[in-house]
């Protein structure tokens, strides 16, 4: 949803505004180096699962606000899945005041203590920012984004838009991960009476069952749900879509909407000789079992996890770098990632690789598994890897990993997490007569609208896209909620 | 929160529970399961659904004791409840008229082997129960299979009760002696093992129900995969029923065995909590 220059241009002429932007001038404010985010020692963190950033102090935030140019027109926002009104936001910051950049932020963005920290705003907002053009560091909108709604929510003063216009209209959502809060956000706003459905015992998707503690504590999830149900959005957890009720039962009680945000729940393996030798997990049980259900604390809680001392993390993305980082905290005395490509090519974070160097993660690039070898009780003992170079660039536009014939050899390993992607999970295009499905299993939807091929049934998110990240899901919601609000409105009444 | 609102002892490891599930009992076919936590603590285990009353809006649980989960579940009574339960999960199983269906049923397997049976002789299907157990004391639901199948056959490892003898002889002898056109088992991994290598020699197709260890149970985790047919399925969305025939049972058994160690310090602790 693109934002109105013309709402950007009146925010940006108020009086304060532009007394803030002659305060210095442009010249000055470029001087200023960018802030680092304070974090805890790699030795301190890595014992246990408290957060590593542990944010900027408010003279911090002020002083990086002060970098941003406040741009005629801003070129961060193109970057943006969600349109935040970036400049915005962060001259409030500056201005001191940090409540009203963090309501100038839930404007747009339902969850933005969530995607200050798992954004990868290298790629996006940051990668856009005028400062690149000029060869310096752009401006920390990320950490800048996760200081305004921390302060929201540490000083307690969350504010919940009134509501105009209640609409007696039911809608549903399917799943509670980071597309569907965010569609359920907006329409809520709207006045719908929004209902989401989780099929585990807790909300959030991925930002509770994927995203590990120390990276997204989970207090902050909790309280990103507690200002939804604060708009009147109800959570109904236990419940999976197309096996406890179908879609066609909803319509029955009512609802007339349904977004599908179901997630891409299915993991992939190798189907290399071997895989299924104990110790050897996909990353999506590995970091469930901690994450969702603190098999960290086992035995306090009953349910436990390999704790493995040699432990080989296969992938190179998010969840590739979130699994080994965990297996370093559950007691690694080395942990690897393997890699086929080389760390160039890697598409996690690049604070994630960085984090995870500190804390003593091996990097095994260009290195692919091809057998895992196990004991007499079936537990993974070891594991053949091969070398690979790089050849041309493949769809993607990254180099094609080619084999290095002979380049066989093994390492020891006792804990193996597979992070090589997930596909979408066939449980609710199963569950849908009529629905499109791609030969990836991947939910068809028109990509302006989100709209599937059944009219009343929007999609986004990795059911749609198949493996992206948490602000392309939050986008999608936002886009299907503007397409259903039309959908609805031009439906005649009763129909 | 899912109440308790019945419970019965069945032998002196297993213990029937009737649960409040409305919407999981108006929608549940045999041979699916729940996913059930008992506390915030809790893991989440599967469990097979023995019955359904949809008018009562409950479903009935049959678990052994064996190990902390079970226990805690187990030591429940009515008026307490499960902090979760959630389904109906799997697929269903396919039930037509076929002729003869020999359903056996190993210890506690006897429970969701109940339903599946049941639903195989109201399709018209002329049903023979096996039913085994180490002993007379640990048989459970003979007199509701017995209640509507054809035949009953029971086999005791001690003789304490019907015939002497592991399950598979009981199984033989009906083979020998009248064609069957589908047998389906239940119960701990080797009976089924031994059951496939059976009814293989016969050439019965066999379907046997898995009873893995899983997480999510929607396909999420992988924690339940097995090998079939040398190909890997997901026993949560893929099964749980498979052909009998193709499973790798060491494999699965390997792998039931994950958390041995884990498994006795929680049990451990959680004894040591009671005492």
């Amino acid at each position: 949803m693109p934002v109105d220059p013309q709402d950007l241009h009146a925010d940006r002429g108020q009086e304060w505004r532009n007394e803030l932007r002659a305060s210095l001038s442009a010249k000055e404010r470029s001087a200023l180096p960018r802030v680092r985010m304070p974090e805890l020692d790699a030795r301190e963190r890595s014992a246990g699962f408290r957060e590593v950033n542990t944010g900027l102090s408010e003279e911090m935030a002020v002083r990086e606000a002060k970098r941003c140019l406040d741009c005629a027109a801003p070129t961060c926002i193109s970057g943006c899945p969600v349109n935040i009104n970036i400049p915005g936001f962060i001259k409030l910051i500056e201005k001191g005041d940090f409540l009203a950049a963090a309501r100038k932020l839930k404007e747009t963005n339902a969850l933005p203590a969530v995607c200050g920290r798992v954004c990868p705003q290298e790629v996006q907002c940051e990668a856009n920012c005028v400062y690149q053009k000029m060869k310096k560091p752009p401006v920390a909108i990320g950490y800048l984004e996760r200081f305004a709604s921390d302060c929201e929510r540490l000083a307690g003063d969350v504010v919940v838009p009134a509501i105009e216009n209640r609409s007696p209209v039911r809608v549903a959502a399917v799943g509670s991960g980071p597309a569907s809060l965010t569609f359920a956000g907006q329409m809520a706003k709207w006045g719908y009476r929004v209902t989401v459905f989780e099929a585990l015992h807790e909300l959030a998707g991925v930002l509770s069952y994927g995203i590990p503690e120390f990276r997204l504590p989970k207090s902050i999830v909790r309280s990103e749900i507690a200002y939804l149900e604060a708009l009147g959005v109800t959570f109904e957890r236990n419940v999976i879509v197309g096996k406890t009720i179908t879609i066609e039962d909803m319509r029955e009680q009512g609802y007339q909407g349904f977004f599908i945000g179901s997630g891409a729940g299915l993991p992939k393996f190798m189907h290399v000789p071997g895989e299924n030798a104990i110790g050897i997990y996909s990353s999506n049980e590995y970091l469930t079992r901690v994450n969702l259900m603190k098999a960290y604390q086992f035995p306090s809680y009953d349910t436990p996890i390999v704790r493995g001392k040699r432990v080989a993390v296969i992938g190179g993305g998010n969840t590739a770098m979130d699994s080994v980082r965990t297996a370093v905290r559950l007691g690694a005395e080395k942990a690897m990632i393997v890699y086929r490509r080389s760390e160039q090519e890697m598409p996690a974070r690049i604070e994630e690789v960085h984090h995870a160097k500190e804390e003593g993660v091996e990097f095994l690039t260009l290195t692919n598994p091809i057998e895992y070898i196990a004991d007499n009780e079936g537990r993974v003992q070891q594991m053949k890897v091969q070398k690979m170079g790089l050849g041309a660039a493949d769809d993607s536009g990254r180099r094609r990993p080619v084999v290095i014939a002979g380049s066989d050899y093994l390492i020891d390993v006792d804990t193996v997490v597979v992070g090589v992607g997930t596909d979408p999970n066939p449980l609710i295009p199963r569950s849908i007569r009529g629905l499109e499905v791609s030969k990836w299993g991947t939910i068809v939807v028109d990509e302006a609208t989100m709209q599937t091929a059944v009219p009343d049934i929007f999609a986004g998110g990795d059911i749609v896209r198949g493996g992206a990240t948490v602000i392309l899901a939050m986008g999608d919601g936002k886009k299907a909620a503007a397409a259903m609000r039309d959908y609805l409105l031009k439906k005649p009444a009763g129909g | 929160m899912n109440k308790v609102v019945e419970k019965e002892l069945l032998s002196e490891n297993v213990v029937k529970l009737v649960v409040e599930a409305q919407a999981i009992a108006r929608k549940q076919c045999p041979g699916q399961f729940v996913i059930v936590r008992t506390d915030e603590k809790g893991e989440r285990i599967p469990l097979t659904i023995a019955d359904a009353d949809r008018e009562r809006g409950t479903i009935t649980l049959i678990i052994q004791r064996v190990g902390t989960s079970s226990c805690k579940i187990t030591g429940l009574n009515p008026g307490d409840a499960l902090a979760d339960v959630s389904g109906p999960l799997g697929r269903p199983t396919h039930v037509e008229k076929l002729g003869t269906v020999l359903a056996c049923g190993g210890g506690v397997g006897i429970a969701p082997l109940y339903p599946i049976a049941r639903a195989f002789k109201q399709a018209g299907n002329r049903l023979i129960a096996v039913l085994g157990a180490r002993n007379r004391e640990l048989l459970i639901l003979e007199k509701e299979m017995a209640a509507f199948a054809d035949e009953t056959i029971i086999m005791t490892d001690d003789g304490s009760y019907g015939r002497k003898g592991v399950i598979t002889v009981g199984i033989e002898d009906v083979l020998k002696r009248e064609p069957v056109h589908l047998a389906v088992a239940i119960g701990p991994a080797v009976m089924m093992k031994f059951t496939a290598l059976l009814t293989k020699r016969y050439e019965v197709p066999t379907i046997a129900s898995l009873n893995t260890i899983m997480v999510d149970g929607t396909g999420m985790c992988g924690a339940c995969r097995v090998s079939v047919g040398g190909k890997t399925k997901f026993v949560c969305v893929d099964g749980p029923e498979f052909d009998a025939h193709q499973i790798d049972y060491d494999e699965m058994i390997q792998r039931l065995n994950t958390y041995k160690a884990e498994e006795k310090l929680s049990f451990d602790g959680y004894l040591k909590s009671l005492s």
